[in-house]
């Protein structure tokens, strides 16, 4: 694959064949394997093989991909195809999150876990239509790129670069976290080697190649894990109704799942904690009854996942690499269909999964448990074995709410939990770790490239040579995958609930900027600018504080009744500081002084529809929540306060130039050039 | 930092390919089909699954409504729409005449 610079890339053109021919290859491999396995070659070995092949080849594709030139690294030469995009947007979108934990989300979950699926697939739309088309026509390098130009330069891309590092950085921990759970358990390794196993893989796939190596390898990791995810999801209908369409099947596994739930609780027994005792119902508190906070809670993370989808620059730069504004709507199209295979088989995995769980080992005694249950009750980073078998009644019989599973492993465990042939765990296995690998690709190219184009060479040395911007770019891209894998390895899974708060931060950050960006011309430099710090500060700031300082938020924002329920919860939490346990007594010894907070009348504003400010115990703190919207959500604060800011700041400012409305114009055009306004915000190639 | 400021090249812009009026259109007509399909993603995204309780008891191949909605049928609708969407829009680029050069 020579880096070429004119239309005709071999490797371009003959891109179907390629991977037509991997996706064969890697089919046999697994037949290879399955052969292997029944003549009697260890489970051991086959994980090894699994991992270290298919890591193997992603490294391959990674160093032919290398390349010397900066819109080869940047943005791959902006020549690849619809198609293609959108299976490497794909896989850069579904992390460890989508493949690990979505389908355990919806099976602990239920109803409720559909905010993601809903929430993860109609930001596309908002993608495709307020931004995508707009961003390739701007047509430079990186989403900061767009806020420098269109506002001013260096103060608006400072900020974007905040927003993103933030964002993007716990983003992208999660993932490296999620590449040492699988690694520990198929590689039998200690945690912290596999984080490095794992950093590894991830750096030989994106240093020498930068984007062009990440988007050909993008590809190749969506192929392994669609295959991976969707051969268990067959095998599990074929068995349990003989058809091969989980996602049409389904819905007798949603039925039989509903017959037993109902059977379980007519013999008085209930679900295990974190489970939802009625699988199909929507908004339901804990009894089964509508639940108003569910409801609001509900549609407040499906708004903040689906405008967090449309703000994350990991996404949008991957608009930047199609060859034309026309081939980036198409290409926002694919994306969602290739994430579309996947999310639209996760709910019937999980319903599948369930069923498998419910059917075979509820009610059975515990010592018939089969062999495999063995080798998930190994012990999580969050302080229970992952699978934990609780004879909570000691009578032998293991009752509905003594299978406690953990979200995290219902998917890598589910092919065993269905008797199926240990090749296929292997193989979900490998379609894991490529989902956190090109998630983990697409966001550390995301950070080191702000770090290194936005930073270094728009802020600091405007004349840097081309062969030293790459060499900055690389350097910045390992250190910052060295910070990211020593924060994984050292805080471990307590960070993963971060993921979600990505969304949020991004969402609240750059959405409202990038739209009126495009949609509204008056949009001046000032407002932008306030708009991003009071979207980005409002929404970090109430995650900050409703999750570490929950209490205190509660004495501000609560009702007496409020603050006392909280410091009650408080003092009898165990994972609960001395400091933080002494002064929740204190308040309780001395209950009749509480009164409402200064801001409960803001809290309790909206408690004439049942949203009131209260608290829930989650992580082992005590987490606050204003009107009783959980911090997963916090966007939904943000998001439309720096569209207001945004609109009002500018009537008050001073408009745009001409020149910058003229910039507006020419990128809402497909045909012509880009009329920059400031000469000095183009990149020299 | 740099040594000196760069210079604001005076290279002048590249002039308009398309004439005031055209642009408005076009972008009016644009404007219009996001509103569209802004709506598409509201209703699909948001606005059936407040009926989810009332649609839930109704079974469709084993399916409750509200919960294949939410499960499959929204995500078919936005699958959909956004073909529908860049085709629309590649009609409207052609029928003002802005659509790039090959």
């Amino acid at each position: 694959m020579s880096a070429t610079t004119g239309g005709k890339d071999p490797f371009i053109a003959n891109l179907n064949k390629i991977y037509a021919g991997y996706t064969g290859g890697f089919l046999a491999f697994v037949v290879i394997l399955g052969i292997l396995e029944q003549l009697g070659v260890p489970d051991r070995i086959i994980g090894y093989l699994f991992v270290f092949l298919t890591i193997g080849v992603y490294a391959y594709i990674g160093i032919i991909s290398r390349t010397a030139q900066v819109a080869e690294y940047y943005v791959a030469g902006r020549k690849v195809p619809a198609v293609y995009n959108g299976m490497a947007t794909g896989s850069d979108w579904m992390s460890a999150a989508s493949f690990i934990g979505m389908a355990g989300s919806l099976y602990a979950l239920g109803y409720g876990g559909l905010a993601f699926i809903l929430g993860w697939t109609g930001g596309y739309m908002l993608v495709a239509v307020l931004l995508a088309p707009y961003l390739r026509k701007f047509g430079q390098y990186t989403v900061p790129d767009f806020l420098g130009a269109r506002y001013g330069g260096n103060l608006a891309r400072l900020i974007g670069v905040v927003v993103l590092i933030t964002a993007s950085f716990v983003y992208v921990v999660a993932q490296i976290v999620g590449v040492g759970i699988i690694t520990q358990r198929f590689l039998d390794v200690s945690f912290a080697v596999a984080v490095f196993l794992g950093l590894a893989g991830i750096l030989v796939c994106s240093m020498l190649g930068g984007m062009r190596a990440v988007t050909w390898t993008q590809v190749a990791q969506y192929i392994i894990l669609i295959i991976a995810y969707l051969i268990p999801a067959i095998l599990m209908s074929v068995k349990v109704t003989g058809v091969p369409l989980p996602q049409l099947m389904y819905g007798v596994a949603l039925e039989r799942i509903e017959g037993l739930e109902a059977a379980f609780r007519a013999a008085g027994q209930t679900p295990p904690p974190g489970v939802v005792g009625f699988h199909t119902a929507p908004f339901i508190g804990p009894n089964g009854q509508f639940s108003m906070s569910a409801a609001v809670n509900f549609f407040a993370l499906v708004f903040c996942l689906m405008v967090g989808t449309a703000a994350l620059p990991h996404i949008l730069m991957r608009y930047f690499t199609t060859p034309s504004v026309r081939e980036a709507r198409a290409s926002v199209a694919w994306s969602l269909f290739f994430i579309f295979l996947l999310y639209f088989t996760a709910p019937a995995y999980a319903a599948f999964g369930k069923l498998e769980i419910y059917q075979n080992f509820i009610n059975q005694p515990i010592a018939s448990l089969p062999e495999w249950v063995k080798n998930w009750q190994i012990m999580s980073p969050y302080g229970v074995p992952w699978i934990n078998i609780v004879d909570a009644n000691r009578d032998g019989i293991l009752q509905w709410n003594e299978f406690r599973i953990h979200p995290d492993v219902v998917v890598l465990a589910t092919p065993e939990i269905a008797g199926m042939p240990y090749v296929i765990a292997g193989m979900v296995a490998a379609g894991g770790l490529a989902a956190a690998l090109s998630t983990a690709d697409g966001l550390l190219l995301a950070l080191a490239n702000a770090l290194s184009h936005d930073i270094y060479y728009k802020m600091i040395n405007r004349n840097a040579p081309t062969k030293q911007r790459l060499i900055i770019a690389r350097a910045l891209l390992i250190l910052v995958a060295i910070a990211a894998a020593w924060t994984a390895g050292n805080m471990g899974a307590d960070i993963l609930f971060l993921v979600a708060w990505a969304f949020s931060i991004a969402a609240a950050g750059l959405f409202a900027a990038l739209v009126m960006g495009v949609w509204y011309k008056k949009t001046t430099n000032t407002a932008a600018c306030v708009g991003m710090v009071v979207g980005y500060v409002v929404t970090f700031g109430y995650l900050i504080w409703s999750e570490f300082f929950g209490l205190y938020f509660v004495e501000l924002f609560g009702t007496k009744e409020a603050i006392l329920n909280a410091a009650r919860a408080a003092a009898n939490l165990p994972q609960a500081s001395a400091e933080l346990k002494a002064y929740a007594s204190a308040l309780v010894a001395n209950a009749s002084a509480i009164q409402d907070g200064t801001f409960a009348w803001f809290g309790k504003a909206l408690s004439g529809w049942g949203m009131n400010t209260d608290h829930v115990v989650l992580r082992g703190r005590i987490v606050a929540r204003l009107w009783g919207i959980n911090n997963i959500s916090g966007g939904i604060f943000g998001v439309p306060l720096a569209f207001l800011t945004i609109y009002v700041v500018s009537q008050f400012t001073k408009a745009p130039s001409q020149a910058m409305q003229d910039f507006v114009e020419s990128i809402r055009i497909p045909k012509g050039g880009v009329r920059l306004a400031d000469a000095r915000e183009a990149v020299k190639e | 930092m740099p040594l000196a400021e760069p210079v604001n090249e005076p290279a002048p812009p590249p002039a308009a390919v398309v004439a005031p009026e055209t642009a408005r259109a076009y972008w009016r007509k644009t404007s219009n089909l996001m509103w569209t399909v802004l709506a598409i993603w509201f209703i699909a995204g948001f606005g059936v699954h407040v009926f989810a309780p009332s649609l839930n008891p109704i079974h469709i191949a084993g399916f409750p409504l509200g919960f294949y909605f939410a499960a499959q049928g929204s995500l078919i609708v936005f699958v959909l729409g956004l073909w529908w969407f860049a085709k629309r829009q590649n009609q409207i680029d052609e029928e003002f005449g802005v659509q790039e050069d090959e």
